[in-house]
């Protein structure tokens, strides 16, 4: 009984322990949505308007009807319940009537015995179009006597922020209009999952989504059914970065699953991809930045308006942040932020990573290097002088109480080595090099230097929580504990933080995770990089119920052999230990399981007053980035050379995991900076397709060399910060400003074209004085 | 029309439509979901297999074109529980996210190490260039062909 035990949880946090679901991914034996299959199931298929704005008079589905192999045909009238679903306001509709709002908005289904003939019946649906005027461009949208997107106008939210006096004097002022383009998540793995009738009249979806529990909140009124009847099961997710937040084919698999008693698979083609889900708000910010002949920040006002297209999605809350953030990480004793998202008849916009700090990042940063040329210093120097820290005042009168090491993540990042110049280069390493257009002749090096911050989890007063649950048990080897989460695994690795934080809270070594689902309580959303902090708090705390009611029947167990425990138990491997001492093994206690579920909430943030005024955000995540580019001055084309990273992490759990969210979320800020843009006209998406929406290839993509400051975050567990999200706000900004320092050139929009870049292309002017809101200048 | 193809050494046969790509018959008709689908053009490398041993986008090439012919998959690569070298240094690397674009990337790595036993990190760059991965932002997959290829050159 007296054998020396060891100290450390193998597996524990801190460590970067190997994925979880690694083994199957590596293999293909991982199951996607789209890998699904069940005996005799039916393909279902979508049709989609070609309009962005159109009156229905009438849809014909009788030849779909009687095309062989069809089993149904549905239309908007066969919707079981409730018309309209939607995240935050319910204004979209499961399958149009009457009008259509944008290019791709469902109108029919067809379930058939393969995919092919689904698409071959769906051609037989004869839809009556009235073709009206599209509000395309979202300054119109906002002009008196634009036409209207909804009958409650084209305003989908305002959002007005008043801190201090924002009418004070300030020694110099600069001016900035920015535009942004709308950007696609590229998830390579489509929208999928499969809808399974049950017995119980409900039904059974195995989907790929970002939060089960919403889904099921916003699928079961539309199918007329009782919640408890519609569960969710989470398939294996092929990405998300927020085009999983919305509904897609969830109740459209649904409903045909209903109609025809048999399992119905979806999966959406790339194409149609682009249509099934929201993207990146593209956005036009006007700023003007005043401050003190030193440089001290002393005003900042901003307008900024973004293209919500034609749903609400959650174009609210992502106006609401991009807002909030509008005056970037810096001491600015006057603000004025008005922000506003607006309906038109483009592809409805919603969640993508760095919600709304993106566009904002991209607008404020270009503004301090612009007052860093205006004062005379240089642009790390300015950033260092206004930076936040702890103790700081934001525009909305909130005060940063967690922690803030902004300036340190500035000068590490500044201090980072620079790439090594090379004497000889293989000439694939010219921009635009893989494509044998250049010789490197008219080469232009710049570097550009940005900082931004996200906000953690939900805000503005949303109950915000997290349930786990765990189970502890004896198996055939040892004690094994089983994690019941229904947060939703997407690829940023949050099933092995969970597995982690559960082998470090119980000391054991097999942990296992239960398949998500809906029949535990809600997780939230694996989004707003909060899950480490949300469900790994749900863990923490169910781990620690467990082990209390374990302890309590170890303590029975010893009052009824006459034994005194004085010292604290614990946990190691398969043994109940105190004092450094073997006592018994655990699986002894276990002849019941011991279960506990567990609720994380954090900590209360209010909603903002009419002046924009409250204590909004949980906690603050920062970093910094620099970039090293190359132009081509006569093609136009950009290699970006190095980035360098310093991000704000609070305590990282899983290292490696951790570099791995830097390096694919700068990954996606680059594609923003140089490449990547769904282009729209009229309406109409030009490019749904990889071959003409460019994504980063390994090609494309830098060395990112990244450190993380580590300075745990007070009240959260663990100490950690989300990790997902700042990266991706900040790597456009510093490659934009790299550009701008290699051109000279204004480079206000992104993303950045070759014609841009060689002048081709003046600077993106406004079209007028920024669109007024209810009065608001 | 039927198509007779050997599948990771086995001969199998199926009946499908002319127009179906290989891609299709690999998931739809053999059970074998390892190959991915996620841009049906050639672009992302998802889908690549060996059809008799060269790397293709099983995406483009018609199942009528692998009648006779021999055919690969991610499948083929562990040996039950052990993994092949280049889906260890994968995991080992971090080189693993939502891990849609894997099995297409474990296929061309192994076929660039099979050409190429120690390959710089440009060739790495420029045989990988066909694959794309919108989660890891590439690093740790140079990591792991570099690792891979001290695993194999060690073995």
């Amino acid at each position: 009984m007296s054998t020396k035990v060891r100290e450390r949880t193998k597996g524990g946090v801190g460590e970067s322990l190997r994925r979880v679901d690694g083994a199957p991914k590596v293999k293909g034996q991982f199951l996607y949505g789209s890998d699904l299959w069940a005996e005799d199931m039916l393909w279902g298929f979508t049709v989609r308007s070609p309009h962005p704005h159109a009156r229905i008079r009438a849809i014909d589905i009788s030849q779909a009807l009687t095309y062989p192999g069809v089993h149904a045909a549905l239309v908007a009238a066969d919707v079981p319940g409730k018309k309209t679903y939607g995240l935050e306001i319910v204004d979209q509709p499961v399958l149009a009537w009457e009008r259509v709002r944008y290019q791709g908005e469902p109108v029919a289904l067809v379930a058939a015995a393969d995919l092919e003939t689904a698409k071959r019946a769906a051609e037989r649906i004869k839809v009556d179009y009235e073709v009206l005027p599209a509000v395309a461009d979202m300054e119109q949208a906002l002009r008196r006597g634009a036409p209207r997107v909804h009958d409650h106008g084209n305003v989908l939210k305002h959002i007005h922020i008043e801190h201090g006096n924002p009418d004070v004097r300030a020694d110099l002022w600069v001016d900035g209009y920015y535009e942004t383009g709308m950007q696609d998540q590229a998830i390579l793995g489509p929208e999928s999952g499969m809808a399974v009738p049950a017995e119980d009249g409900g039904v059974d979806l195995y989907v790929a989504t970002q939060w089960l529990h919403v889904d099921q909140e916003q699928v079961a009124p539309c199918l007329d059914l009782p919640k408890e009847k519609v569960r969710l099961h989470l398939a294996g997710v092929g990405g998300a970065f927020g085009s999983r937040e919305d509904v897609s084919m969830h109740i459209h698999a649904c409903m045909l699953a209903l109609r025809t008693g048999r399992s119905v698979k979806m999966v959406y083609s790339r194409e149609e991809s682009f249509f099934g889900h929201v993207h990146r708000h593209p956005a036009r910010i006007w700023m003007r930045h005043g401050a003190s002949r030193d440089g001290k920040l002393i005003c900042v006002r901003v307008r900024m308006v973004i293209d919500g297209g034609a749903y609400a999605s959650s174009s609210p809350a992502v106006i609401t942040n991009a807002s909030t953030f509008a005056a970037g990480p810096y001491e600015v004793p006057n603000v004025l932020i008005d922000g506003t998202a607006v309906f038109t008849n483009n592809p409805p916009c919603g969640a993508m990573r760095g919600f709304g700090a993106v566009q904002a990042c991209f607008g404020y940063e270009a503004q301090m290097d612009k007052l860093a040329a205006r004062v005379g210093i240089d642009p790390v120097e300015l950033r260092l002088r206004n930076a936040l820290s702890t103790g700081s005042v934001l525009p909305t009168g909130q005060v940063i109480r967690g922690s803030a090491p902004v300036r340190e993540v500035i000068r590490r990042c500044a201090a980072l080595p620079l790439p090594p110049q090379p004497v000889e280069r293989d000439p694939i390493t010219y921009p635009g090099g893989a494509g044998n257009v250049s010789r490197g002749e008219r080469l232009r090096q710049g570097t550009g230097f940005a900082i931004g911050y996200k906000n953690i989890a939900y805000s503005a007063g949303f109950d915000d929580s997290a349930e786990a649950r765990v189970k502890l048990f004896a198996g055939a080897g040892g004690p094994v504990a089983e994690v019941h989460s229904a947060a939703a695994e997407v690829g940023q690795g949050v099933h092995t933080v969970l597995v982690q934080i559960a082998r470090e809270e119980l000391g054991i070594d097999q942990v296992t995770l239960h398949p998500p689902d809906t029949m535990v309580g809600s997780a939230g959303s694996s989004s707003a990089s909060r899950q480490t902090m949300m469900s790994g708090g749900a863990v923490q705390l169910a781990c620690r119920a467990v082990r209390d009611q374990l302890f309590e029947r170890v303590r029975q167990w010893a009052r009824t052999r006459g034994l005194t425990l004085a010292g604290e138990l614990r946990i190691m491997g398969a043994d109940v230990v105190t004092d450094g001492r073997r006592l018994a093994p655990v699986v002894d206690f276990l002849e019941q399981p011991v279960v506990a579920t567990r609720v994380y909430h954090h900590r209360k943030t209010t909603p903002m007053d009419e002046r924009g005024q409250g204590d909004v955000h949980v906690t603050f995540a920062f970093a910094a980035q620099r970039a090293v580019v190359e132009v081509d001055e006569e093609l136009g084309l950009v290699r970006v050379v190095q980035v360098a990273c310093v991000q704000d992490v609070g305590h990282a759990l899983n290292p490696q995991s951790v570099y791995g969210q830097i390096e694919g979320g700068t990954a996606q800020g680059l594609g923003l900076a140089v490449m990547e843009e769904i282009q729209i006209k009229d309406g109409r998406v030009l490019n749904p397709s990889f071959t003409d929406y460019l994504i980063p290839t390994i090609l494309d993509m830098p060395p990112v060399v990244s450190e993380l400051v580590e300075e745990p975050e007070p009240g959260v567990p663990f100490g950690a910060k989300g990790v997902g999200e700042p990266s991706t706000v900040v790597s456009t900004a510093a490659i934009a400003a790299a550009l701008r320092a290699a051109t000279g050139r204004e480079l206000n929009r992104v993303p950045v074209r070759p014609d841009d870049l060689i002048g081709l292309e003046p600077p993106r002017k406004s079209s007028g004085p920024p669109p007024a809101v209810k009065g608001v200048a | 029309m039927i198509i007779r193809l050997k599948v990771n050494g086995e001969w199998r046969q199926a009946d499908v439509w002319p127009g179906a790509s290989l891609l299709h018959v690999l998931r739809e008709h053999l059970g074998l979901v390892g190959s991915k689908n996620a841009c049906e053009q050639g672009e992302c490398g998802s889908c690549s297999v060996w059809l008799d041993g060269d790397l293709v986008c099983s995406c483009l090439v018609l199942a009528a074109q692998a009648h006779e012919r021999e055919v690969q998959t991610v499948e083929s690569l562990a040996e039950g529980p052990r993994l092949h070298p280049v889906q260890e240094a994968f995991l080992e690397a971090g080189a693993v996210q939502c891990g849609f674009c894997t099995p297409g990337l474990i296929v061309a790595v192994a076929d660039l190490l099979q050409h190429d036993p120690a390959p710089s990190e440009l060739t790495i760059r420029e045989a990988l260039a066909g694959n794309l991965c919108r989660c890891t932002g590439y690093a740790k997959i140079i990591d792991a062909v570099k690792l891979a290829a001290q695993k194999m050159g060690n073995a």
